[in-house]
């Protein structure tokens, strides 16, 4: 503050930072960011001078199990758009061809970091424990959630496209402010250091709220990941009516490292989230990943891609699957035979059948829930509709009686009924 | 007993927040070294540093949308917005995600967040900076409202707002802001409800209901009246989600005449909502329709004319001349 701050007008007359002049050619010229990529679609494993240390770390062990998370994502997302079909549920959102990057990045995160989704992360769901049963509450009109958050550090899917990144930010703020506060209170205390991560998608990214939540994570140097799934297409719109220049080229201007990774490559996604985290965990700052992938069906069940897209473009993709590609991995490389892979199927079966039963029995709410939880504390507001709501529906229980055992299914008093 | 301004006491109250409660926190447009554009947050940085004192970026969505992913980790943000017009950059944040967050989770997540506005007119200034936009807030559910006539209320009203577990926004009437009175600061016993309304003036033959900025109009016209012999009742109304209608009921169960008056436009505003439910709890008691004073139907207009825009002591007492009538 103060006389630190005092602007000046003058070029003091140095040679312009070399730095600076290729930044500035770059931002003209806007060269295509490199993508990380590791694990190339023919199955190959490649190396990145930063990233490949990462993905070292993934033992035959994890990587069956990144393999598997992913087949066991894909049978539930088939599952539930069946269930959307058979109209079980209200409206489901597909996530096939984005496994690899939900997957890839769930994993990649620690227990104590906390995760803000927006509607379409069920792989991510998955790697945080979230009962994919409970996962289906919102879909089902039963809830406005369906898990407590607290639970497993995995936010409610939050509907208002980018309004969540905000959270994160300020989530992250509070970790921050946490650490201090620890600090002071016992020095001796050590906390695993925890980030944040924020989900968003390419359409969202042109949000106000995405803006400001970057400024906000790199003026307070939050713990933040924000982790862009870039599945070209926003409902029907392309992702070029959103941005002229690679997603991840977005943080430079912000003061932090992007990355654009092969979102359909599980090996890639998980190394460069690790150290994404790591890089916020140890107070380095935000980071945002890009992950380059596709949404291989319709936007929601209440979509259809004919409109708008050829489909050689989804053919295209499919060449590029996530799940072959590490199956052709692990086959080359001896990890996996096709007893782990039969197996792999056996649970996704029975993933699909315990995901059935439940949804089915997803008890309705009591509308006394909305009015016990619109406020914490008591509003006479509240209890006062409350009161009447109770009255009103007494009087039709007391109605019911009255009218006795004749008042058979189309009579007066069923059909206004039926109509309340 | 001390003697302090509106502003002054917030400023207290706020220090107090901040002092009782390790995790609240302030966060703002220019609340640091400047202390905010109306000095409410006065050296506040300096006590408690810039992580409780928080000059943010330029940003009400982000000021709001962050501060609710604070209360999500367990703080308590007090975000001032910095003028009444400037809120609805935040009105997504607030309306969408800080007023359904608890029940969305079906009460498993709690956002405790206060957002203090300062509002209204007749300090002659520019456009966007002297809107009343409560209405739009009281509409949503999930939120609270409140808003402080005195330095009194507003000294401990702001407190109460921070130890509340729901979300709260507390508009300040800001042309009171340098209007002084006595602050009972010693006892917590002194702070009354924040969500009653409080019968300022008692009287037989009519009731005005106002709030904020106007309580100090709607008294002056009460005194007026007694001139002419009318003997008035006056309403602070204080919080305006919840409304206290069980107060106003009774006010006009005995006075039998209602005259509410507000500085936001009468349509659509609070004192709809107040006339349409005392209508159904006092009908039998009305002498008179129950008559609304308030701002007209158009922007705010420019400050030359604001005098003509703003309810003062002659248009309640036109209303209340009208009630007379009956
Ligand atoms: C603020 C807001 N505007 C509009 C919508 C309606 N909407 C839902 S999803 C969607 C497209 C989002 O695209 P993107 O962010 O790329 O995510 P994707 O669904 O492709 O994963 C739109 C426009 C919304 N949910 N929120």
């Amino acid at each position: 503050m103060g006389a630190t701050h005092l602007p000046s007008t003058e070029f003091d007359g140095t040679a312009v930072d070399d730095q600076l002049e290729a930044e500035a050619e770059a931002a003209m010229g806007e060269p295509p960011a490199p993508m990380v990529q590791l694990l190339c679609p023919e199955g190959k494993l490649g190396t990145h001078p930063v990233f490949s240390e990462y993905a070292e770390k993934l033992d035959p062990e994890k990587l069956r199990r990144l393999y598997a998370d992913m087949a066991a994502i894909r049978r539930f997302d088939v599952e539930a758009t069946a269930l959307q079909r058979q109209g079980q549920l209200a409206l489901w959102v597909p996530l096939t061809g984005q496994e690899a990057a939900q997957i890839g990045s769930g994993r990649a995160s620690q227990p104590q970091d906390y995760i803000f989704p927006t509607y379409r992360e069920h792989g991510v769901a998955l790697t945080r424990n979230v009962d994919l049963a409970e996962l289906l509450r919102q879909f089902r009109g039963v809830s406005n959630g369906g898990w407590n958050p607290k639970d497993t550090n995995f936010h409610l899917y939050t509907l208002v496209l980018a309004a969540q990144t905000l959270h994160a930010v300020g989530y992250a703020m509070g970790i921050q402010r946490d650490q201090k506060l620890a600090a002071t209170s016992d020095p001796a205390r050590t906390e695993p250091a925890a980030a944040v991560m924020a989900y968003y998608g390419d359409g969202a990214s042109s949000e106000g709220d995405v803006h400001e939540s970057m400024v906000f994570a790199s003026s307070f140097n939050a713990p933040v990941v924000f982790f862009c799934q870039n599945n070209h297409w926003a409902i029907s719109v392309p992702s070029t009516v959103q941005t002229r220049i690679p997603l991840s080229n977005r943080a430079k201007g912000y003061g932090f490292p992007g990355i654009r990774v092969d979102g359909n490559d599980v090996i890639a996604v998980h190394a460069v989230t690790e150290w994404a985290l790591d890089h916020a965990r140890q107070g380095k700052g935000p980071v945002l990943i890009e992950a380059f992938t596709y949404r291989l069906g319709a936007h929601t069940t209440a979509d259809d891609p004919t409109k708008y897209r050829e489909s050689a473009e989804e053919d295209s993709w499919r060449a590029k699957d996530p799940l072959i590609r590490l199956e052709k991995y692990l086959r080359t490389q001896h990890l996996a035979d096709d007893d782990f892979f039969a197996q792999v199927k056996a649970d996704g079966d029975e993933l699909a059948s315990y995901v059935r039963r439940t949804t089915h029995d997803l008890e309705t709410p009591d509308i006394r829930n909305a009015f016990a939880n619109t406020y914490v504390e008591a509003h006479p507001l509240v209890a006062e509709e409350l009161a009447w709501f109770e009255e009103y529906s007494a009087g039709f229980a007391a109605g019911d009686s009255d009218e006795g055992a004749d008042a058979g299914p189309g009579t007066q008093a069923d059909t206004e009924a039926g109509s309340r | 007993m001390t003697t302090m301004t509106i502003a002054k006491a917030i400023n207290e109250g706020l220090r107090a927040a901040l002092a009782n409660n390790p995790k609240s926190l302030l966060m703002g447009e220019d609340i640091g070294p400047l202390g905010g554009v109306y000095r409410v947050t006065d050296g506040l940085i300096a006590e408690f540093g810039p992580d409780r004192v928080v000059d943010t970026p330029l940003a009400e969505s982000g000021i709001i949308g962050t501060a609710i992913g604070l209360a999500l980790r367990g703080y308590s943000p007090v975000c001032e917005i910095q003028f009444d017009g400037f809120v609805f950059p935040g009105f997504n944040q607030i309306t969408t995600q800080l007023a359904k967050m608890h029940a969305r989770s079906n009460g498993n997540l709690t956002v405790p967040v206060v957002i203090r506005i300062p509002y209204g007119g007749g300090i002659g200034s520019v456009e966007h900076h002297s809107e009343s936009p409560e209405a739009l807030f009281a509409h949503t559910a999930g939120l609270r409202i409140i808003t402080p006539s005195n330095p009194h209320d507003a000294y401990w009203m702001i407190q109460q707002a921070v130890d509340c577990q729901d979300p709260i926004i507390i508009f300040e009437p800001k042309r009171r802001y340098w209007l002084k009175g006595e602050v009972d600061v010693q006892e917590a016993g002194t702070a009354a409800d924040p969500f009653k309304a409080h019968v300022l003036r008692e009287g037989t033959d009519a009731t005005i209901v106002a709030y904020g900025p106007l309580v100090p109009v709607a008294l002056a016209a009460a005194n007026a009246a007694a001139e002419d012999g009318r003997n008035v009742e006056v309403i602070d109304l204080r919080s305006l989600s919840p409304i206290d209608f069980d107060t106003v009921t009774e006010s006009v169960t005995k006075t039998g005449r209602l005259i509410v008056a507000h500085e936001a436009p009468t349509f659509g505003g609070l004192g709809g909502e107040i006339a349409a439910r005392i209508s159904e709890r006092a009908f039998l008691s009305l002498e008179a329709p129950v008559i609304r004073v308030g701002g007209f139907h158009m922007p705010y207009p420019v400050a030359k004319v604001e005098e003509d825009y703003l309810p003062d002591i002659d248009r309640i007492l036109e209303a209340l001349d009208r009630a007379m009538a009956y």
